[in-house]
């Protein structure tokens, strides 16, 4: 049937179709090892910052305009963040008026970025040379960014940090963990142990399955229609955002706790009845225990996705400035996801590897959720 | 003055106060039955649980009735909530403190409780639905007064700039803002066509790759591997779509003498489907090692070779499971927001250039929902009206994927 020539053919072709698999793997694999080196390559600059030797000079007019404290060829080059502090510090040391003392100070965000070479820092020529003396002279220094671990939000590129958004995020999680993680798993304690088998429940499987796959931004308008406009929850808050993850986690987690459910053996459960114990002290005494394990795996999993979500949240109102930690969960909150999201339509050149470096702690935390739900599962796994 | 938060504090704390104190008391009084009397028909902690739900079910009740009223703005007396909720709870638990006694089923009543109360947070996922369902429809439907539904299907012009200002009674006799949504879903599905062009090649032959010809550890290793772009959060590939893949569109485009704008719609729809290549691989992956080994081994003993055995036996059999994984796909690829929201174009356009910027259905939503706008403006019910064509057709999408598998899955046994 085959001449020699048609069967060298047939088996390029299947050398070919092996490749195009290793090809589409490759492609992928190439794709992620990039991404990973643009991101912390744009990161790293982001941990470390410039800061001023300065000449301040504690005297009455600091008092009313804290420009006066640092000679005028430095104001462009300071930090008003750093500025700002002199007056509080002159009230909290009187012994300080009259004296003049070298301090350093956090530089502004275009030496900074000048000094690191980046394009678009936008400091003025006049500045430049000026700038490059004091850094060869070492009254310039980079140190590590501690502000950036420490800090809100801030308008100043040089002063603004992810601390206020990781507690906002902190906050919504408990909130999204406390509501989605009971609801779900009696829903699914409920559906595999407890529902009789007729069209209801069938409906609810249905539309558990469906829910799991409505796009996130229709969560956000649910939450804006029903627990802002109708509810009365405020706008921003984490109250708010961490109703909506709730609702958007929920079918995750009853599905991963169905199926840690189902892969508990029958005989454990028939084993239970035998002993006398009733429906709901099998499950609670020896189902559940037994299926902890995959649960708590598709908890941390739904969580990790919670937490990267962005659009739910802007819908509602979760992008606001803020520059200090959230104290309440009715007030006004950000995310981690939502403060990279404002920063990076931010223009200043030192947004943008701030950006990255936001980025970067949520990619490690995420990762690190993820690393753990895959630890948990291999090393509670029981094969039956 | 309290406020919604104090309420909501001093509630929660009285409820579980008084519910251990109920517990313990309930437990004692059965361990003291115990004693005197000889064995319960339940065991003592069903009598403190038994105590608890007493306490707790009219109490939540009420609590529950009081704030839907509140909500209507029917009532306002903190005072009010508490003495009704907690007195209708004291009475009941007092009626029922009555029933502890030798033989009492504790155990039964608190298990026909626990089983209403898992029905009920199996109803929540029916409300959610509802909640989306309806909070969409019903703006939507008040959008649709204004602007007629037929218009705002097929109209190629989306200009609804001055909606806002007649929301504000402020309508200076300017343009008439025009809600056609047509360049807005061809800006959707153009974006949506080109991820799939990526992600159903490469997720595809990945599946097929890691399914019929890795071995078991290094597939053990890509599946994991494959799944981190999954699960990098989409703010971050609209950073990298924004931030470096646009940039290098542009220029790829200058080098073949191509114009192409910043907020191409190139740049997000190749992040998209890199996005979406897992959902493709992983799922398809399954089905494909679904497919029963004898198979394989009928086409490989008639003298095929093993890539004609899986582009002739393996994928057809596969077949309606790949078909399904794409239509999730597509649903996911259309209802993405944050990509395209941080790298496509905020102008609606309708072309068939996928180097010019083109505008979706989700950025249009963010667009008009993020702003200071009236709540009440046209402007922000177009966003429910997009909404709501949104939901259609990822139900759809789900909906279609089921059939598929359901009609058309071959059963080997």
């Amino acid at each position: 049937m085959s001449s020699p020539s048609n069967l060298k053919r047939r088996y390029r072709a299947d050398k070919r179709f092996k490749l195009y698999g290793i090809a589409a793997i490759a492609f992928s694999l190439c794709f992620l090892t990039f991404f990973f080196v643009d991101i912390i390559g744009k990161a790293i600059p982001a941990f470390e910052q410039a800061y001023i030797q300065v000449p301040v000079t504690y005297n009455e007019a600091l008092k009313s305009n804290y420009n006066k404290a640092i000679p005028k060829a430095y104001r462009r080059l300071v930090s008003k963040a750093f500025l700002r502090t002199l007056p509080q510090k002159l009230e909290a040391h009187p012994e300080l008026l009259g004296t003049t003392q070298p301090e350093w100070a956090l530089a502004n965000h275009r030496v900074d970025q000048f000094l690191k070479q980046h394009e678009g820092h936008g400091l003025k020529k006049k500045y430049r040379s000026k700038v490059e003396q004091l850094y060869q002279e070492d009254k310039i220094e980079f140190r590590f960014n501690a502000n950036f671990f420490s800090r809100g939000d801030s308008k100043m590129a040089e002063n603004a940090g992810v601390l206020a958004a990781v507690m906002g995020s902190v906050l919504v999680l408990l909130i999204t963990i406390l509501v989605a993680v009971p609801i779900g798993v009696m829903t699914a304690i409920y559906l595999e142990e407890f529902a009789p088998d007729n069209k209801f429940t069938q409906a609810i499987e249905v539309n558990i399955n469906n829910l799991a796959a409505i796009p996130s931004i229709l969560y956000g308008l649910l939450g804006l229609a029903i627990f802002i406009n109708v509810m009365g929850v405020p706008r921003s808050s984490a109250l708010a955002g961490g109703l909506t993850l709730a609702l958007m986690t929920l079918p995750v987690i009853i599905i991963s706790t169905r199926a840690a459910l189902r892969s508990v053996p029958q005989s454990i459960r028939d084993a239970a009845y035998g002993l006398g114990a009733s429906n709901l002290q099998v499950v609670m005494h020896h189902v559940l225990p037994l299926a902890f394990p995959g649960i708590l795996t598709g908890s941390i999993i739904g969580l990790a996705q919670a937490m990267g979500e962005t659009a739910p949240l802007l819908i509602v109102g979760m992008m606001a400035y803020i520059p200090e930690a959230p104290s309440s969960i009715l007030n006004a909150a950000t995310v981690l996801p939502a403060q990279v999201y404002t920063w990076s339509s931010e223009s200043m050149r030192a947004f943008e590897e701030r950006t990255a470096a936001g980025i970067l702690v949520l990619l490690v935390v995420l990762l690190s959720l993820n690393a753990l739900a895959v630890y948990l599962r291999k090393r509670f796994e029981v094969r039956w | 003055m309290m406020t919604t938060a104090d309420v909501f504090t001093w509630f929660i704390s009285a409820i579980a106060s008084l519910s251990i104190i109920a517990f313990v008391y309930a437990r004692f009084t059965a361990i003291k039955i115990e004693q005197q009397e000889g064995r319960l028909h339940s065991r003592p902690n069903f009598f403190g649980w038994y105590a608890v739900s007493r306490l707790c079910v009219p109490t939540l009740g009420l609590a529950f009735l009081y704030s839907i009223f509140h909500m209507a703005g029917l009532i306002n007396s903190n005072l009010l909530l508490f003495c009704v909720s907690f007195g209708a709870g004291f009475i009941y638990l007092f009626l029922g403190l009555k029933h502890l006694h030798k033989d009492f089923r504790a155990r039964q009543a608190v298990e026909k409780v626990s089983r209403r109360l898992f029905f009920l947070a199996a109803l929540i996922s029916i409300f959610t639905t509802l909640g989306i369902v309806f909070s969409v429809l019903f703006e939507a439907f008040r959008f649709f007064t204004i602007v007629p539904l037929w218009d705002f299907l097929t109209g190629t012009s989306w200009n609804p700039d001055t909606a806002f200002l007649i929301g504000a009674g402020r309508d200076e006799g300017g343009a008439v803002p025009e809600f056609g949504s047509l360049p807005i879903f061809a800006g959707t599905f153009m974006i949506t066509i080109i991820a799939m062009l990526v992600a159903v090649p490469v997720g595809l032959f990945a599946a097929i790759y890691m399914s019929e010809y890795a071995s078991h550890r290094v597939r053990n290793m890509l599946k994991p591997t494959l799944e981190i772009l999954a699960g990098i959060p989409t703010v971050v590939y609209g950073f990298f779509a924004a931030i470096t893949i646009s940039p290098l569109v542009v220029h790829a485009a200058e080098a073949f003498g191509l114009q192409a704008d910043f907020t191409n719609a190139l740049a997000p729809g190749l992040i998209m489907g890199i996005m979406i290549i897992p959902f493709i691989s992983s799922l398809s992956d399954d089905v494909i090692r679904a497919v029963p080994q004898p198979l394989r081994d009928g086409s490989l003993a008639l003298g095929t070779t093993h890539a004609e055995t899986i582009k002739n036996v393996v994928l057809p059999a596969a077949f309606p499971g790949i078909v399904a994984a794409f239509l999730l796909a597509v649903s996911r690829a259309i209802g993405e927001t944050m990509i395209v929201v941080m790298a496509a174009g905020l102008r609606p356009n309708l072309t068939a250039n996928p180097l010019e910027g083109v505008t979706t259905v989700t950025v249009k939503i963010v667009e008009a929902l993020t702003g200071d706008q009236e709540f009440d403006s046209a402007f922000t019910l177009a966003a429910f009206a997009l909404g709501l064509v949104l939901l259609i057709i990822t139900l759809v999408l789900n909906i279609g994927s089921t059939i598929v598998v359901r009609k058309f899955t071959q059963r080997y046994e």
